[in-house]
């Protein structure tokens, strides 16, 4: 179940009100400030800041040496990032879109994941974390768009984040950045900015591997990831209209996953909804899904609903209609409690 | 298999090259006031070819401007121009011919417009209406008409290069007169994509151009964190690919260098590589501001180079242009622009069918399915997915 989320108020006197960009840059300053082999790389980064500005001031703070702009080709600055680990040096890449990421894939699933197991662990990459702004809701069509989460949560040798907020984005970067293995951290970027709340401006780190029960309930659970939080507590307030109690967990690790956690609600409730912007077909849900039913069998009161995004390339102007809104969740809620 | 022998003359002591011995010039023919550079060769081009290729580019600078301040009044998501390049576009453009495929980026609106493509055609890509070709599915300015062989653009960048070398390739099998025209900037050239296909097209001997407009910036990043060679055009050279470099700002130059560009791709059936030298007078895009992170004194500098007035100076001594026909032109320009505007915001939106069709050639059952469940449930909410 989750744990260690909100830091003790008396070891974190001071925090600010930051939206998520800031968050993610408030987390990449104390990795660079606390440890002298973080280093951040990647497209416009440097002295511009990231075209989101999520690195602003960190080259005027740290130096060209420690943040710098790359050429631009994702797979170079993957195969460089995890070149860089691999000596001992703690990169943080920046790939702009997580649609772009596509180039260094090979570098990602061939290289990255599979550094430790080939070599016996004689060599590892661990240092390495790629951060990337991922999903809908901006006006960006096919190639500003995609969720490509799945892909990489195919790949064991990863682990995949994706935070909600900025309390949970700096948090969970830290933990990230520090963890032993290779990390692929999606942003959110339709809330980067929407995204605001109170958050600690000192140092601290929320677990990996580990969900959180967002709001308990009885009747059925409602599991998302991301920007998808937002439209998923939407429909459960809705549903709460309709005297329908939703227990809402952000997964928060894709891989690996906290099976348990998911597993003890829906055992509770009988009843398990998963919603992601990603197409259906291949989804992260599809594996959620079969893991879940394997486990909770005999708990579950109805299928397991999937609330995605179409099967087709993410679509421009029919943007609205594709998307996975609260109002397709909040039916899909009625449906599986009336099943 | 025969294996090329060594034919390097030898040395006796470890002599590294550098590369400094081989410096890549810039072909130049008009100066900036119009008057042709002395001892440059003047290309053949008509009066009528002249005047055409300045109306493109006048015409791609109204459109820039109208489109970008429509974006900023928020009525377009995005806009994108081709401000200061217009020469290095227009120029190559020029110089090849209706069969030949376009392969661009997405900053040659004035290709299409060399080609034929209408005002409208461009407002209803730009406004995603029931019109557009591409059915609104693409941000703006991903432009593509198969009647005008304008490849439809796609925003991965370089992911063209390639390709342009296997259309070639597959150009020359049916021995056709005809090649591929292939743009890209000198950022995209740091990816993967550009290496493999330049290799490639020398490999296979693939009937290609591909211009590399090189205009100092990537979004933020100067060409000097880009790369340390001399620009793009050496590269060619390491590939075995014969390559040329030109004032992007000149129209002659551009236009001169790509004729040549296009008779040796079509008649010796190999690649060419024309790197144009040249400026993003604007930002990026409308999601950019250059201001943080470049002077307005370079952007000034760069003002007085500019290729469209250039080309005016030039016509204008030429006895083929004057400054009343230039307002005139402007002036009708500005007139179509804004009219055909107003009619493509105004058209309907795509049909939602849309949404799955062209996924595969025929749509799936599984897709049908899912399709019928979002016509249900929009149904339920039609107020929440009007337009």
């Amino acid at each position: 179940m989750a744990k260690a989320t909100l830091p003790e108020i008396g070891n974190q006197p001071k925090s600010s009100k930051m939206n998520l960009l800031q968050a993610i840059n408030s987390g990449l300053d104390i990795a660079m400030a606390t440890d002298q082999r973080v280093l951040c790389l990647g497209e416009d980064i440097g002295q511009f800041g990231g075209v989101f500005r999520a690195t602003s001031n960190l080259q005027e703070k740290y130096g060209r040496d420690r943040c710098f702009n790359t050429p631009l080709t994702e797979q170079g600055i993957a195969g460089f990032a995890i070149g860089l680990a691999a000596q001992g040096s703690v990169p943080v890449a920046e790939i702009q879109f997580a649609d772009y990421i596509f180039p260094a894939f090979d570098q990602i699933v061939n290289e990255a994941a599979k550094f430790r197991y080939r070599s016996g662990d004689e060599f590892n990459c661990g240092g390495l974390t790629i951060r990337t702004p991922y999903g809908g809701g901006i006006d960006g069509g096919l190639y500003h768009s995609q969720s490509p989460e799945a892909y990489f949560c195919h790949t064991p040798g990863l682990k995949v984040v994706i935070p909600r907020n900025a309390y949970q984005a700096k948090g969970l970067l830290l933990s990230a950045i520090r963890d032993p293995d290779p990390v692929i951290f999606f942003e959110p970027k339709a809330i980067y900015r929407a995204s605001v709340g109170q958050v600690p401006e000192g140092d601290y780190e929320i677990p990996l591997e580990v969900a959180e029960v967002v709001q308990p309930g009885t009747d059925i659970t409602l599991l998302g990831w991301g920007a998808q939080m937002v439209q998923i507590i939407k429909a459960a307030e809705l549903a709460a209209a309709e005297g329908i109690s939703c227990e809402v967990i952000d997964l928060r690790s894709l891989l690996p996953w906290d099976r348990d956690c998911v597993a003890e609600s829906v055992t509770k409730t009988g009843r398990l909804l998963i919603s992601h912007e990603a197409p259906r077909t291949g989804g992260y849900a599809g594996e959620i899904a079969a893991s879940i039913q394997q486990h909770c069998f005999l708990s579950l009161e109805a299928p397991i609903s999937r609330v995605t995004g179409l099967d087709t390339p993410f679509p421009l102007i029919h943007e609205k209609h594709y998307l996975p809104d609260y109002l397709k969740i909040f039916e899909s809620i009625i449906a599986t409690c009336n099943y | 298999m025969k294996i090329a022998p060594n034919v390097s003359p030898a040395k006796r002591a470890p002599d590294f090259q550098d590369g400094s011995s081989i410096k890549i010039p810039s072909l130049q023919i008009l100066n900036q006031d119009g008057s042709i550079v002395a001892g440059a060769t003047v290309p053949d081009l008509s009066r009528d070819q002249a005047q055409k290729i300045y109306s493109d580019m006048l015409y791609t600078r109204m459109l820039d401007e109208r489109m970008q301040g429509a974006q900023r009044q928020g009525r377009l998501s995005f806009y994108l121009t081709c401000t200061g390049e217009e020469a290095a576009v227009a120029g190559t453009i020029a110089a090849f011919q209706p069969q030949d495929m376009v392969m661009a980026q997405y900053r040659e609106q004035v290709a299409l417009r060399y080609r034929g493509f209408t005002t409208a055609q461009f407002m209803n890509q730009l406004f995603s209406n029931g019109q557009d070709l591409g059915k609104g599915r693409q941000m703006p300015v991903h432009y593509g008409c198969r009647e005008l062989n304008m490849m439809t653009i796609s925003s991965p960048l370089a992911t063209q290069i390639p390709q342009a070398a296997g259309y070639a390739y597959g150009q020359k099998l049916k021995g056709k007169d005809a090649c591929t025209l292939c743009y890209f900037g000198e950022g995209a050239a740091s990816e993967g994509d550009f290496h493999a296909g330049l290799n490639m097209a020398a490999v296979h001997k693939s009937p290609v151009v591909f211009v590399v407009r090189n205009n100092g910036y990537a979004i933020s990043t100067p060409c000097c964190e880009q790369f340390a060679s001399d620009g793009i055009a050496p590269r060619g050279l390491g590939y075995g690919i014969k390559a040329i470099r030109v004032d992007g700002n000149d129209i002659l130059a551009v236009y001169a260098a790509s004729l040549e560009a296009r008779r040796i791709a079509t008649q010796e059936q190999r690649p060419v590589l024309v790197e144009t030298m040249s400026y993003r007078l604007g930002a990026h895009s409308t999601s950019d501001d250059p201001s943080g992170y470049r002077s307005k004194e370079e952007e000034q500098e760069w003002r007085d180079k500019d290729p469209i007035q250039r080309m005016k100076n030039w016509l204008i001594t030429q006895r083929w242009w004057d400054e009343e026909s230039d307002t005139e032109l402007q002036k009708s320009y500005r007139t179509e622009i804004l009219a055909e505007l107003k009619l493509a915001e105004q058209r309907d939106k795509p049909p939602l069918r849309d949404i799955i069709t062209d996924v595969y050639k025929t749509v799936p059952s599984h897709l049908l399915e899912q399709f019928q469940e979002l016509e249900a449930h929009i149904a339920k909410y039609p107020d929440r997915y009007s337009a």
